[in-house]
């Protein structure tokens, strides 16, 4: 067992590396009856370095071979995301290490913002919205009408924890729901589908809810935004990677697709311009779990999965690495 | 055979234009410059007047036709519509209930996303081209939020059952308890304001609810207290509401009417907390065609003696 106590500091405390992007600001006042945190710029971080045994990653900042080449002591590595895509679970699987995610901390919150996005887009609220700060209501008349969300089609793609909550919400409003994800879940009373081709086909809309892997990359392409067709919507609350952004903005701009609700890209902040000026698109600046609940929720499962491991029992929200 | 004239008030739907121009002779009272020469040379061919939200049928207008029969309003709403003025004339008056609650429904939800977590303020700042990486701020929580509902009708009862896919606790206040109803009953509107941290007026506008949110209420309400009216705009003290939306005595407003459309105080452009849409509530295409249609259908029983399918009075 790694030396936790060192004769210079004042903590019998275990240590957790913080790894975070020099502008991500962090607290630690919630945890410090739990661990000591040590980051690079700490004085003490030399002495700690080679013998810590938990790296906590801050939001999306990457975790890449070379950070891990760092700390050859680490065993666990807590994420405090929903995605994992930043952290190298090759890596991680490799060295043994196992990693732990914000699990369904933000669940709730991103499925809300999901529906929120899908309704916007459908029924043209932004649009109305500026609209009527425009001042164009009384000069233009009556704003253009918009899509009723009742009847439609829903294809959920990934239907895991957020994926689950965004069909339950859509329920109500006469949508009917159906999905593509790694497994059938026969518990649920969803269509399923194989694919998301076969999806895209018996869709409306689209809901991106599943996490981004290689398998999973432009998993929204070309085929898939024919196939849902010139009047289907896509909303992605998932990760820019999931769908190929050049064709999406393709199809937008050339009227083959009827709508999108984007809270991710391929490469924030950057957002593809020609979207700026479509009436027919919602753009987030990835912002869908972004409430004090999802927070303190968050920090709960931190919490806890440090305590997991610091007492050697199992962990709260265990990223499956063999996937 | 008699002419079938039918007077429409408004633009409301052109589709609506179309269907009732295959059927009837059609007058636009928005095109007609010299009323008193109209009414003079056709009010005696014009048995049926289509209103709605925006012109329907009051006292004067009714008297102008001494030959109409019907009202038949594209809305649900009947409060441009002088009820007891056809009651007393005899004029049947017919709405478009149900065919619109889904699509008004969806409206309040959507706004109560809107408004909650920032969606619109969100495109604004992305379109402008403001988004810095890492640059955020915390929106607030629906899922399990208390949801109050004035008015627990049709459109109220289709907002709470979606409010609970979401985990929210739904209460009510409504001129009478509802013993069937599975919800928190509050006898005041200041009451279920108090306890709720979204309030959203879903009644219908008479002259006693009329204000129905007023100062007190929004008082009630709160800071952290979120205020959606897809109703009527004069449900809401708009003054009132303006003043605490400016002085931050309220969280934030969603609003889909206005005590004077197309007019909306022009404080409430600089707001962030505020989501503002252009009485879109029933404004798809599709829900477009079935209110017109069942306009149509109204006037086609009317003049074949057939019971009228959505009969007000």
């Amino acid at each position: 067992m790694a030396d936790l106590v060192q004769s210079t500091d004042n903590s019998h405390l275990p240590v957790a590396i913080i790894h975070r992007a020099p502008n991500f600001k962090f607290s630690s006042s919630w945890a410090t009856d739990i661990f000591t945190p040590i980051e690079p710029s700490d004085p003490l971080y030399p002495t700690h370095r080679p013998s810590a045994r938990v790296i906590i990653v801050m939001a999306l900042t990457p975790l890449k071979s070379e950070h891990l080449d760092l700390y050859p002591s680490v065993e666990c590595v807590i994420g405090t995301t929903a995605g994992v895509d930043h952290i190298d679970l090759a890596e991680c699987r490799r060295r043994n290490i196992r990693v732990t995610s914000a699990g369904d901390a933000f669940s709730e919150d991103g499925a809300d913002y999901a529906v929120g996005l899908l309704i916007d887009v459908l029924r043209r609220f932004s649009a109305a919205d500026r609209y009527v700060r425009a001042g164009l209501w009384p000069v233009k008349g009556d704003y253009p009408l918009g899509s009723k969300l009742g009847g439609k089609r829903v294809g959920i793609i990934g239907l895991g924890s957020i994926g689950t909550l965004v069909a339950k919400r859509l329920e109500p409003f006469g949508c009917t729901i159906a999905y593509s994800s790694r497994n059938r879940k026969s518990q649920l009373p969803y269509v399923f589908y194989s694919n998301v081709l076969d999806l895209a086909t018996n869709s409306d809309t689209l809901i991106v809810c599943c996490s981004l892997t290689d398998k999973t990359h432009h998993i929204i392409n070309s085929d898939v935004l024919t196939a849902l067709g010139n009047r289907g919507i896509i909303v992605n609350i998932g990760r820019g990677g999931l769908v190929d952004e050049k064709e999406l903005v393709k199809f937008l701009v050339e009227g083959k697709l009827g709508g999108a609700g984007l809270d991710v890209y391929e490469n924030e902040p950057e957002v593809p311009k020609e979207l700026f000026t479509m009436d027919n698109v919602v753009l987030s600046p990835h912002r869908a779990i972004l409430t004090p609940e999802a927070f303190e929720g968050v920090r709960e499962v931190m919490v806890g999965n440090l305590k997991a491991f610091f007492s050697n029992k199992p962990l709260l929200s265990e990223v499956n690495l063999s996937d | 055979m008699e002419p079938r004239g039918v007077l429409m008030t408004y633009p409301m739907s052109s589709y609506l234009q179309q269907q009732l121009d295959n059927r009837f002779n059609v007058f636009y009272l928005w095109n007609i410059t010299n009323r008193v020469e109209f009414f003079n040379e056709n009010s005696g061919s014009i048995r049926a007047v289509v209103g709605d939200t925006n012109v329907g049928a009051n006292r004067e207008l009714i008297d102008s036709l001494p030959a109409l029969e019907i009202v038949s309003t594209f809305s649900v709403g009947l409060d441009k519509i002088d009820l007891e003025y056809c009651k007393k004339k005899g004029i049947k008056v017919t709405n478009t209930p149900d065919v619109l609650t889904d699509d008004v429904a969806d409206l309040a939800i959507g706004l109560i996303l809107a408004t909650s977590r920032r969606i619109c303020e969100c495109d604004r700042y992305v379109k402008a081209g403001l988004w810095k990486k890492g640059d955020f701020r915390l929106t607030t929580k629906f899922s399990g939020k208390k949801v109050g509902i004035i008015g627990l009708g049709r459109i109220g009862t289709a907002i709470a059952k979606r409010a609970e896919a979401f985990n929210c606790t739904v209460s009510y206040y409504s001129r009478s308890q509802k013993p069937e109803s599975k919800y928190n009953y509050f006898p005041s509107v200041v009451e279920l304001a108090s306890n709720s941290d979204i309030l959203v007026v879903a009644c219908a506008l008479t002259e006693e609810t009329r204000h129905i949110v007023n100062r007190e209420v929004i008082n009630a309400l709160g800071p952290d207290g979120l205020l959606i009216n897809i109703g009527r705009g004069p449900h809401v003290d708009e003054r009132e509401l303006v003043y605490a939306l400016v002085e931050g005595r309220l969280g934030g407003a969603g609003l889909d009417v206005f005590e004077n459309e197309p007019n909306v105080p022009e404080e409430l452009f600089g707001l962030d907390n505020v989501v503002l849409v252009a009485h879109v509530g029933s404004a798809t295409v599709e829900t477009g065609k079935a209110m017109a249609d069942l306009v149509v259908r109204n006037l086609e029983a009317h003049f074949s003696n057939k019971p009228l399918l959505t009969p007000v009075v």
